[in-house]
């Protein structure tokens, strides 16, 4: 089992994030909002740990501290 | 203080040209004397170029306008013989704290590389840069380089033809006709020749003001960038704190679109919002306020027949990451020699276009990285500015966050990657080194890399044999032989030679790499300056 990764793991963020925008770009607020969560399925089924998944849904609602990965 | 801005520094006085029968042929005219200008004067005067610089006002610009300069053009300016004044003066920061509301989510050492004699930035009112510029320029002349300043001379017309240009100038005693074989356009983002020659300067705007003020205070704030995102005292928007000299702090507020500019700007409504910014025991004093607009555009090409575009003029960015004029000395470090061996016949005029080819490839990066920035400071949907405040959210508990908050990505000079005059790569050495690569400095003997470089085509050989004088196409090229016994720290093997033990790279004049390999072929090294001067 891996644990949650919360250090810097995506290559040339710049990039990422300029595309992550691209893809909402021209889209209403409701679309964008079903885009995400689409996306958020499509993510978590290739991460696929449960255990994983878990922990992630614990950060994104309560960030705590500093955790390590 | 404000003297500075009240003493003229090249007072109008009258020229021969005035008096002439007939207009005065000029190798170069460079019009304005910004940053951007002064550098192209001081790049054509080092190589003994007769330089004439006009420039419709006679003194430093008012305010502090651009102020944080990188590395790499304190590095062209030592070459020009004024890199060190600036840095002595100017700030030198190296944190950065970046706040979300009205806490702060993180903070961050921009760590330098060591091993390099500038610093990554300072902080420098533009005043002070033209000021050493200036007093650069009058050093020269007195050791009598062929360069003249010409203040309150303002150009009314400009007309291409074809082996010259022809200008009118206007001063206060009349107007008067000159001619330039070349004409370098440095009159900033608004220029009036690029609205003459009825040039296209296109790109996007942006729908939102910044108010910019310097403010004069004894604070004990470290010397630290501080950004803030949605702060109570500027609400929804962007705020930006930098300490320059002389205890003057500049700050950047974001307005937003729909704003009475003239209202905003009155020091009954400034007052009190820096206030709550600061902090009510902080006393202040306002010495200048702005308010500004920008937009990323550039234009098409910047060479047209014999008027080049640089700095502003050319290409204009967003002020997050300090692009503007740190790329605009990029421009004319890359312009100059060109320029000279196109004058002096040693390389076709065709080599100009490389200018063209590779100043843009770093304008477009430039926009780039300036746009990107703004749209993460300017969210321009509800979605954007969700997933935005959600980076800045996160960065406060997950390191992972932080790559992604965009406050500028600060200046670095770009690689010219597929450039038409990068010659071979022959070694399989450090990436940062290959050709089209700025040239790192780094620790040599008992001084720096960089200033036994430039201002001439060198052949730098690391342990590896090279004839003491190499000439080609008519040039001569200076060689620079190192040793693994001139690298005190490694670093010099770090980057350039990485698993070589020996390596020769031929160097431009403007420190970027043309062409390396592992020893000295003659044939090859032969063609890689014939390539990197336009003539293959």
């Amino acid at each position: 089992m891996t644990d949650l990764t919360l250090t810097p793991n995506i290559e040339g963020p710049d990039d990422f994030y300029a595309e992550l925008l691209a893809a909402h770009e021209g889209l209403s607020f409701e679309e964008s909002n079903a885009f995400n969560a689409r996306l958020l399925l499509i993510l978590a089924n290739h991460i696929g740990d449960r255990a994983v998944l878990a922990r992630a849904l614990e950060a994104a609602h309560r960030p705590t501290p500093e955790t390590n990965t | 203080m404000s003297k500075i801005f009240e003493t003229p520094l090249y007072p109008y006085t009258r020229s021969a040209d005035q008096d002439a029968a007939t207009p005065v042929r000029h190798p170069v005219v460079v019009v304005g004397a910004g940053p951007v200008g002064l550098a192209a004067a001081m790049e054509m005067a080092t190589q003994g170029i007769r330089v004439v610089v006009l420039d419709d006002n006679d003194r430093v610009s008012f305010g502090s306008r651009a102020i944080c300069f990188a590395k790499r053009p304190l590095e062209i300016l030592d070459r020009l013989g004024c890199g060190r004044e600036m840095v002595e003066k100017g700030v030198s920061w190296n944190r950065g704290r970046v706040f979300f509301d009205e806490r702060e989510v993180y903070n961050f050492d921009l760590l330098p590389e060591q091993g390099h004699q500038f610093p990554a930035f300072i902080n420098l009112q533009q005043y002070y840069f033209e000021q050493f510029a200036v007093d650069r320029v009058r050093q020269m002349q007195a050791e009598g380089a062929p360069i003249e300043l010409r203040g309150e001379n303002k150009v009314d017309s400009v007309t291409d033809r074809g082996d010259h240009v022809a200008l009118r100038v206007n001063t206060p005693e009349g107007p008067y006709e000159l001619e330039a074989d070349w004409l370098v356009a440095c009159d900033g983002a608004g220029s009036p020749i690029r609205a003459m020659m009825g040039l296209d300067f296109v790109g996007r705007v942006f729908e939102d003001n910044f108010l910019i003020a310097d403010v004069v205070m004894k604070a004990d704030f470290p010397t630290e960038r501080w950004f803030w995102f949605d702060p109570p005292f500027n609400r929804g928007q962007s705020a930006l704190l930098h300490k320059q000299p002389d205890d003057v702090w500049r700050i950047d507020l974001q307005l937003g679109w729909d704003i009475d500019k003239e209202e905003e700007k009155k020091p009954e409504n400034v007052v009190p919002r820096l206030q709550q910014m600061l902090g009510d025991d902080v006393e202040f004093e306002l010495e200048w306020i702005s308010i500004y607009t920008f937009q990323c555009r550039r234009m098409e090409k910047f060479r047209h027949n014999r008027v080049i575009f640089a700095g502003d003029a050319a290409h204009q960015v967003s002020p997050f990451g300090a692009r503007g004029a740190n790329s605009g000395l990029q421009d004319t470090d890359n312009l100059g020699w060109k320029l000279g061996l196109v004058i002096e016949g040693k390389a076709p005029a065709a080599l100009l276009d490389s200018y063209d080819v590779e100043r843009i490839h770093g304008a477009d990066e430039n926009i780039l990285n300036s746009t990107r920035s703004t749209d993460f400071i300017t969210p321009k949907s509800d979605m954007s500015r969700l997933l935005r405040d959600a980076v800045l959210d996160l960065s406060e508990h997950y390191e992972f966050a932080r790559p992604l908050v965009n406050s500028g990505r600060l200046s670095v000079p770009c690689t010219y990657d597929g450039s038409p005059l990068n010659g071979p790569d022959g070694l399989v050495g450090p990436d940062r080194t290959r050709p089209g690569s700025p040239c790192p400095d780094a620790p040599v003997g008992n001084g720096y890399l960089l200033p036994r470089l430039g201002g001439r085509f060198t052949l730098m050989t690391i342990d590896a044999e090279a004839p003491a004088t190499f000439e080609e196409a008519g040039l001569s090229v200076d060689h620079v032989a190192l040793s693994a016994d001139d690298d005190p720290t490694g670093a010099l093997r770090e980057r350039y030679l990485g698993d070589h033990g020996r390596a020769v790279y031929l160097i431009r004049p403007d420190q970027h790499v043309a062409a390396r390999a592992e020893t000295f072929e003659e044939d090859t090294f032969r063609a890689a300056l014939r390539r990197a001067i336009g003539k293959e």
